[in-house]
């Protein structure tokens, strides 16, 4: 079996972006996942949001544990740095990373199995420290690389490929990410990239934790009659409370809405996120009311999607720990090791 | 917009740029995927089947089809399909057992073709097989027309000529009456045949009436009478300062023909600017190659001579100016004439048909240009039994139109032969079939070659400026072939979408090397055009539009810069892409053209 790689060829009017990089740029190796993996989808939002930010790829770390998600930070953004870690350790690996070089910009992507099951306890605490960093699980709710076994995420009563049903309770992690304190929280659809590419480009300018749990069918093991997780199942139940425009700057509003319908949301960064609301009195805010809204609406059996919840003011790990602004790895030794004075002074203190 | 009708032969036709630009539509992927397979012979007979003279064509043709090469709009130059047809005529092997044969019972009826130029000679092709008992007339000794007398040696050698010429003479029923000029319609339709082909080109060189013309006539040539005395051996030198007036294919000839008999000091003088002439760049720039400037924006005013004897051509100096509806004019520019001393002048200023021949009340309507009336569809004169093609039916064209012209006039004679209505024209032979032989397997290379054209490798010039019958160009070598075979797109090889299969996961749009997927709301063209992930500019371009989609919208595939890589195909998981080759063959006189 050959993989080709993909034509270097392009579209002869292919836009470029202010750093005179296309968008073919930002991309990696070709994917070895399966034909029409939702995988691939976000991959290709994160290519696109990454461009139209346009982010320096020599500035962006991709980190990931392992399962199918895991594997897709091969497939973009080739030329950024990448660490590829234990099982569910992928969080504990960001968050030293980030301690060590806070200018980066920090990009964890996992899975279900990776961030759900085997890494929970990392997912909890590294949502719960606030490094600040984009935490996008790509979310299909099956074991796809051991042959589609329920996931921890598999909705309760949801039917396997084989016709088995599911009998235990989900983990919501657009639930527990609220709960832990996380200051930016989202959910999308990898079949929807109109929402899901904004959604990306809100959460790498945001400073804080931000998590996106992105929907994402596994059309091999996933994608069936009685899955929550399919294509159809979840076109059909998708409850969009917002849509989401990200401005660079000052926002400029050209179009005519109706009042209640729009708002403009300035981050720490000066970026501006405009939410055109969808449910008028859905407050992004209000992280109380979005976990209700949430409980209230799963009970349903509709999957609530868009910007959930944003702290445009949130404060990060560094910002709590009060680290220097000058990145660890960038100081001199000078710097580092201030001597037997300096610590004698600090033992001091603490007598 | 209506989903896209693909079961039209026009729409995937048109997506085979190559073979929708030739006149005589050779199916060129297909020929060209063949020469990457090292079958050499299949490739001339999918060529031969088509335009009748490979060898030739891979030498000389004017080459539409390299210009409309999607592959010239995805990076800086397209497909050398012309040379590489040349690949396939030299690599060959002997094909004399693959040619068709006269019957041996004839069908008792007699064409009478007028010139033996490849017009004829491809009427005489298609016809023949089918019983025909074909009589050709020529006054030049050997048949081929202008392939033999106008193209000069070092870029087509007689061998080529005589081989190609030679298949078709070989199949039998074919009468060759060479040596013989027809002088007279009335004549020829006196002797009962059965339909009559003008074939006779465009044979009088335009003239130059100047002051001074006809005192230095000595030294001033018509430029395709001199390269038809260069050809059958009559002229085998020139004087050492040559100049050329005129920028078409035949000034190029005239001038580097010059450069072989002695000439040393040649120059191509032209009345329009450089990118305005009619000759083809590469023509130009073989000339170019040769040390011949081409100068511009010069109008020749009178020839200068003494004693009887060229001395000289004066010109006006000359510039474009454009008016309101974007006409030119050239203008003089006031500065003082400018002189260029030469010693011989060769005239390329253009052809002219000579139909002094045909009577004016035989029935043949002529025009104000004193053309005759010809259906461009059926090659059809006003008169019932007598068809035109070639440069004698629209003017100066090339080969490969001719060609087309004696397919289609052909059809034409073995419909009325028939008693059939000849303007009912057959339809193509259309075949569509998946390329899909496993996940990841294709039975096309679809793997994208990223390497630029290759240029053909020329005899040295010094070498090749000593004989005017030394062919120049060396043609590439079957290596060389095979990497130039290799950056061929297979256009051929359609993107076939299925609506009903689509799960709308988007895996063909993130994969696509050239944005040309889009899923989307439907909507008119020009609206639909703007909206796709790449705005589709190109409006000579088709959007490929399915039915509504499980969300309502739409697929919407602009055909402009697909690379057919199949990656589209691949990534699909349900099948909804598929790489399907596109075959057309045009149909040819014979019982497939009949309508019942």
């Amino acid at each position: 079996m050959t993989y080709l790689a993909k034509p270097k060829l392009h579209h002869p009017a292919l836009p470029k972006n202010e750093l005179g990089f296309t968008r073919r740029d930002y991309e990696g190796a070709v994917s070895t996942l399966c034909a029409g993996c939702g995988h691939d989808s976000i991959s290709a939002a994160i290519v696109q949001a990454c461009f139209e930010l346009a982010l320096p790829p020599h500035r962006i770390a991709k980190l990931s544990g392992i399962g199918c998600s895991s594997k897709t930070p091969t497939y973009f953004l080739g030329v950024s740095h990448g660490f590829n870690s234990v099982h569910g350790r992928m969080p504990s690996v960001l968050t030293g990373a980030n301690l060590a070089n806070r200018d980066l910009i920090y990009l964890g992507v996992s899975g279900d199995g990776d961030s759900a099951s085997i890494g929970l306890g990392q997912f909890a605490h590294v949502l719960r420290r606030g490094v600040n960093m984009v935490y996008i699980v790509e979310n299909n709710g099956v074991y796809g690389l051991t042959k589609g076994q329920f996931s921890a995420t598999s909705d309760k009563g949801s039917k396997s490929k084989r016709g088995v049903q599911n009998l235990d309770a989900p983990i919501d992690l657009v639930g527990m990410a609220l709960q832990l304190g996380a200051t930016f929280v989202a959910r999308s659809f990898s079949g929807d990239k109109e929402q899901l590419v904004p959604v990306i480009m809100a959460a790498l300018r945001h400073h804080g934790a931000a998590f996106i749990d992105v929907i994402s069918p596994c059309v091999a093991f996933n994608n069936h009659l009685g899955s929550t997780k399919s294509f159809d199942y979840v076109r059909e139940h998708n409850d969009a409370v917002n849509r989401l425009d990200v401005i660079e700057g000052r926002a400029e509003i050209t179009a005519e809405y109706a009042p209640g319908t729009l708002e403009n949301v300035v981050q720490h960064d000066g970026s501006v996120l405009r939410l055109r609301k969808i449910h008028a009195d859905y407050d992004a805010h209000d992280r109380l009311g979005a976990m209700a809204y949430l409980q209230e609406r799963q009970a349903a059996g509709e999957i609530v999607t868009g910007l959930l919840y944003v702290d445009p003011e949130a404060h990060d790990l560094h910002d709590h720990i009060e680290t220097v602004e000058t990145p660890l790895n960038a100081l001199g030794e000078a710097e580092l090791i201030p001597g037997s004075a300096a610590l004698q002074k600090l033992n001091a203190s603490l007598r | 917009m209506l989903p896209t009708d693909t079961r039209s032969p026009d729409y995937f036709h048109k997506v085979v740029d190559c073979q929708w630009a030739c006149p005589s539509h050779t199916p060129v992927p297909e020929y060209i995927r063949l020469i990457a397979a090292g079958r050499y012979t299949d490739a001339y007979m999918v060529n031969w089947q088509s335009n009748v003279f490979p060898g030739i064509l891979g030498r000389t043709c004017d080459r539409p089809c390299e210009p409309a090469c999607r592959r010239g709009r995805v990076e800086k130059e397209p497909v050398a399909i012309c040379r590489l047809k040349r690949v396939a005529a030299d690599n060959k092997d002997d094909v004399q057992a693959l040619l068709p044969k006269a019957p041996a019972k004839a069908n008792g009826k007699r064409i009478a073709l007028v010139g033996a130029g490849p017009a004829s000679l491809t009427v005489a092709r298609d016809l023949a097989p089918l019983g025909y008992r074909v009589v050709i007339f020529d006054g030049d000794p050997k048949a081929g027309g202008m392939i033999r007398t106008q193209i000069p040696r070092f870029r087509l050698p007689e061998s080529v000529i005589d081989e190609e010429v030679g298949y078709i003479t070989g199949i039998g029923g074919i009468e060759l009456c060479l040596g013989r000029r027809v002088d007279s319609m009335k004549a020829l339709l006196a002797e009962g045949y059965d339909a009559i082909f003008v074939g006779s080109g465009a044979p009088r060189g335009r003239e130059l009436d100047i002051p001074g013309r006809k005192e230095a006539a000595a030294n001033i040539h018509i430029g395709i009478d001199w390269l038809s005395s260069v050809s059958f051996g009559h002229v085998d030198k020139i004087g050492k300062r040559v100049i050329v007036l005129g920028g078409g294919n035949t000034a190029m000839d005239c001038c580097r023909t010059s450069r072989r008999l002695g000439g040393e000091d040649v120059k191509v003088i032209v009345r329009s600017g450089f990118d305005e002439m009619k000759a083809s760049p590469w023509e130009k720039e073989d000339a170019m190659h040769e040390d011949i400037p081409i100068l511009n924006y010069l109008v020749p005013k009178s020839f200068t001579h003494t004693d009887g004897k060229l001395t000289g051509v004066v010109f006006e100096k000359v510039k474009a100016e454009y008016d309101a509806k974007g006409r030119r004019k050239l203008v003089p520019t006031g500065e003082p004439d400018q002189n260029f001393e030469c010693d011989d002048v060769l005239v390329a200023i253009g052809q002219e048909n000579a139909f002094l021949w045909i009577e004016r009340d035989v029935g043949i309507a002529f025009d104000q240009w004193n053309m005759p009336k010809v259906d461009p569809k059926t090659m059809a004169s006003t008169h019932p039994k007598v068809f035109f093609g070639g440069d004698a039916a629209f003017g100066p064209k090339n080969i490969i139109w001719a060609v087309a012209h004696g397919h289609d006039a052909a059809i034409s004679i073995d419909k009325l032969v028939n008693g059939e209505d000849i303007n009912r024209r057959p339809p193509p032979m259309v075949n569509l079939a998946s390329q899909k032989m496993g996940i990841h397997e294709w039975s096309y290379d679809n793997a994208i070659s990223n390497d630029l054209r290759y240029r053909v490798p020329l005899r040295e010039k010094n070498v090749a400026l000593k004989d005017v019958r030394l062919e120049v160009e060396l043609g590439f070598d079957q290596k060389l072939g095979y990497l130039e075979a290799e950056r061929c797109l297979n256009c051929d090889v359609q993107t076939v979408f299925t609506a009903p299969l689509c799960i709308e996961c988007d895996a063909c749009v993130d994969i696509c090397p050239v944005d040309c997927i889009t899923f989307t709301e439907n909507g008119d063209e020009t609206d639909l055009r703007q909206r796709l992930n790449q705005p589709a500019r190109n409006l000579s371009q088709a959007l490929y539009v399915s039915d509504a989609l499980k969300t309502g919208r739409i697929m919407a595939k602009d055909e402009d810069v697909c690379l057919h890589c199949g990656l589209c195909a691949e990534r699909c998981p349900t099948g909804a892409w598929d790489m399907q080759k596109f075959l057309l063959d045009m149909t040819l006189a014979g019982p497939a053209c009949h309508s019942r």
